[in-house]
């Protein structure tokens, strides 16, 4: 699915450590982001493998990115996933959005667009109703932040 | 907010489908981050919650932050056993609700 090609991985490391000095102190931290990360999980470790994240590998402009989420569950009144948390270490603020969802949602499912202010992670974790916690994340090249100025 | 909300929600479905449930709301969402032209902040006004209930029951929440882009867009869905009517409220930092409804026949 991911077919970084050698050059493209090179060419990603560099905007990423050209973007690191250039982010000012508006900016979240990703120990911001961490800490947001563990207000959801309590501290617990996630699983991985469970979510698939939609989200360009370089955005043009932060303003607008499309984000689609998918979580591996069956949405039964038992096991289902009751809540899908997406946080950014690239934003003034860690968090983007929080999605609750019920065993009425058929699928565990939710798309939206986000703004981004720069190149980071993004990270998604999602709650099941049985008390598992998945997450996942994935790195997004900004050429244009979304966050005003 | 005088423009309505776009709703793409299938008129007819058969019991148990699960359909696909697509929203648009016009709003600036203004982070609160931005500064005017004389330099002074401008204040922060977002949707913060967006609810879609389904005769009564709600099946989707999300709750909004400053990082979600203007004019809301909103993708989910839900698994229908009757006929019914789905219900739209967003809520911005003002306290302005703005609601919408559209109706399903499930056979």
């Amino acid at each position: 699915m991911s077919s970084l090609t050698r050059r493209s991985a090179l060419l990603l490391g560099a905007g990423m450590t050209l973007t690191l000095v250039a982010v000012d102190n508006s900016m979240a931290t990703p120990a911001e982001a961490d800490a947001e990360i563990a207000k959801f999980t309590g501290g617990k470790a996630a699983e991985s493998g469970k979510i698939a994240i939609d989200l360009p590998e370089i955005a043009e402009n932060g303003n607008t990115v499309p984000l689609a989420i998918k979580v591996d569950s069956p949405m039964t009144t038992d096991d289902y996933v009751s809540e899908i948390r997406v946080i950014g270490d690239a934003n003034p603020n860690p968090g983007i959005v929080r999605f609750h969802l019920t065993p009425m949602s058929g699928r565990a499912e939710a798309a939206t667009r986000i703004r981004l202010g720069g190149t980071g992670t993004v990270t998604v974790l999602a709650k099941t109703s049985t008390g598992k916690l998945y997450a996942e994340r994935k790195v997004v090249k900004v050429t244009v932040g979304g966050c005003g100025g | 907010m005088a423009e309505k909300p776009r709703l793409r929600v299938p008129s007819e479905a058969k019991k148990g489908d699960i359909i696909q449930i697509k929203t648009l709301m016009s709003h600036v969402m203004e982070t609160g981050f931005r500064k005017d032209e004389a330099g002074k902040p401008i204040p922060r006004e977002i949707i913060n919650s967006f609810v879609c209930t389904f005769n009564g029951h709600e099946v989707f929440r999300a709750d909004l932050e400053p990082a979600i882009s203007a004019n809301p867009y909103f993708e989910f869905t839900v698994k229908v056993e009757d006929s019914g009517t789905f219900a739209f409220a967003w809520v911005d930092d003002n306290g302005t609700v703005t609601t919408a409804e559209q109706g399903i026949t499930v056979s």
